[in-house]
């Protein structure tokens, strides 16, 4: 059999509720993004999953590379001094 | 610099044993993309695939109530397909590739679906015992080492659990109906309960994936075991709607807290995954109908597409 022109992959990202991000929940093909979200509307909300869609290429997504994820990520794991909880509070001071 | 093979298996089955997820990028064995290509597209098959047996009722649901319910499920199931498709792709495969695998008969899927859907009493068996046994499989996949297997997961057995529940609504009504109610149930029940013990698959001994698939954490249990926790919770359910199970072996188990249960007929099971099941033929003709028929559609909007973003950029 022929092979059929595929429709490009898209990513799709549902914000749940107002006042929350879009968070990434999956992927699906359409002719363009206009199907894209229509079939993102049929897929991934029929259970009121969502109120507001983005769908992007999935070409468009650059990804970290995991094999650098130690070079990437390990600096921020040497810095505890970034946290509150690194720091002596003095007994006695609250709300600080 | 030459990466050693070894050393990457290595730290992959490290990654596996502390149960972290494998991610799309990440490295892993090929055999492991494989199994779970094989895995994932068969799953997605069955979900599609599935559709047909249940198609087969939605014109002729009794009322509107069972009707709507019908469809619902039905689309259900073509999401399911479209989440496992898509778990399938980010290992690399080519989903129309996957597709003609179907199509030219070299991809499997569920053999349950190869079973006729006669009466409307198919409906309640179908959603009772063939998701019931389809989400005593899936749970465990929930915690499967592939990450967007797992999350794909997540959202079918979310979904599917009003599957199981409509079925065994339908069997209730029908169980406490008039006498050929009654027998229409039954005869459902008779049908579909050995198949349905077949959908968990060969034995154990004779399961030639299950060692490494547990190894891999992709399977976190064997065939015989989730068949056992199915027949255990299945056995209860049917003797309280009064139905009775086909199996003249069937009696509890003290030592073991469990029910044995007779032999299965592997046999019928090896010629219905051969292809020689009662309906094989009709529902792969039906899927390659359906690509073909619906392929002018797929290159009018593609060809749209184009025309339209050739226009913005003019």
């Amino acid at each position: 059999m022929e092979k059929s022109k595929e429709w490009p992959l898209w990513e799709v990202f549902i914000r749940s509720k107002q006042g929350l991000n879009h968070k990434h929940v999956g992927s699906l093909r359409a002719s363009d993004a206009t199907m894209a979200i229509k079939n993102a509307r049929d897929v991934y909300t029929r259970r009121s999953e969502g109120i507001s869609i983005w769908v992007v290429p999935s070409n468009n997504i650059t990804a970290s590379d995991p094999n650098n994820e130690d070079s990437l990520f390990e600096p921020a794991q040497s810095k505890v001094y970034r946290h509150p909880t690194f720091y002596d509070v003095p007994d006695g001071i609250s709300h600080m | 610099m030459e990466i050693d093979i070894k050393e990457l298996e290595k730290n992959f089955q490290k990654k596996i044993d502390k149960d972290i997820r494998i991610e799309p990028n990440d490295w892993m064995p090929d055999a492991y993309r494989k199994t779970l290509i094989r895995q994932i597209s068969q799953h997605a098959h069955s979900e599609v695939v599935g559709m047909l047996p249940e198609g087969n009722w939605i014109t002729r649901a009794p009322n509107l109530r069972r009707k709507a319910v019908l469809l619902a499920k039905v689309q259900d199931e073509a999401g399911h397909g479209l989440y496992l498709y898509s778990a399938a792709e980010t290992l690399g495969a080519d989903r129309e590739q996957t597709i003609d695998d179907l199509h030219s008969g070299k991809a499997k899927y569920s053999s349950i679906f190869n079973y006729p859907t006669l009466s409307w009493a198919d409906m309640g068996a179908i959603g009772w015992l063939v998701d019931g046994a389809a989400i005593m499989n899936q749970v465990p996949l929930c915690r499967c080492s592939y990450g967007p297997y797992a999350r794909a997961m997540v959202r079918v057995c979310k979904e599917e659990s009003f599957h199981q529940r409509q079925g065994f609504e339908i069997m209730t009504k029908l169980a406490a109906g008039t006498q050929a109610q009654k027998e229409m149930a039954q005869d459902a029940f008779n049908r579909f309960w050995w198949p349905a013990l077949m959908m968990f698959g060969p034995s154990d001994a004779d399961s030639s994936h299950t060692e490494q698939s547990m190894n891999w954490k992709i399977k976190r249990h064997t065939n015989d075991e989730l068949r056992q926790m199915f027949v255990d919770a299945t056995v209860p359910q049917a003797e309280l709607i009064g139905l009775t199970i086909p199996d003249k072996d069937l009696k509890w188990n003290e030592a073991k807290e469990g029910y044995d249960y007779g032999a299965i007929n592997w046999d019928e099971f090896w010629q219905v995954v051969g292809g020689n099941g009662p309906c094989n033929k009709e529902r792969v003709d039906a899927r390659r109908k359906a690509k073909e028929d619906g392929k002018w559609v797929v290159e009018a909007a593609m060809a749209f597409a184009q025309k339209r973003s050739a226009k913005k950029s003019a």
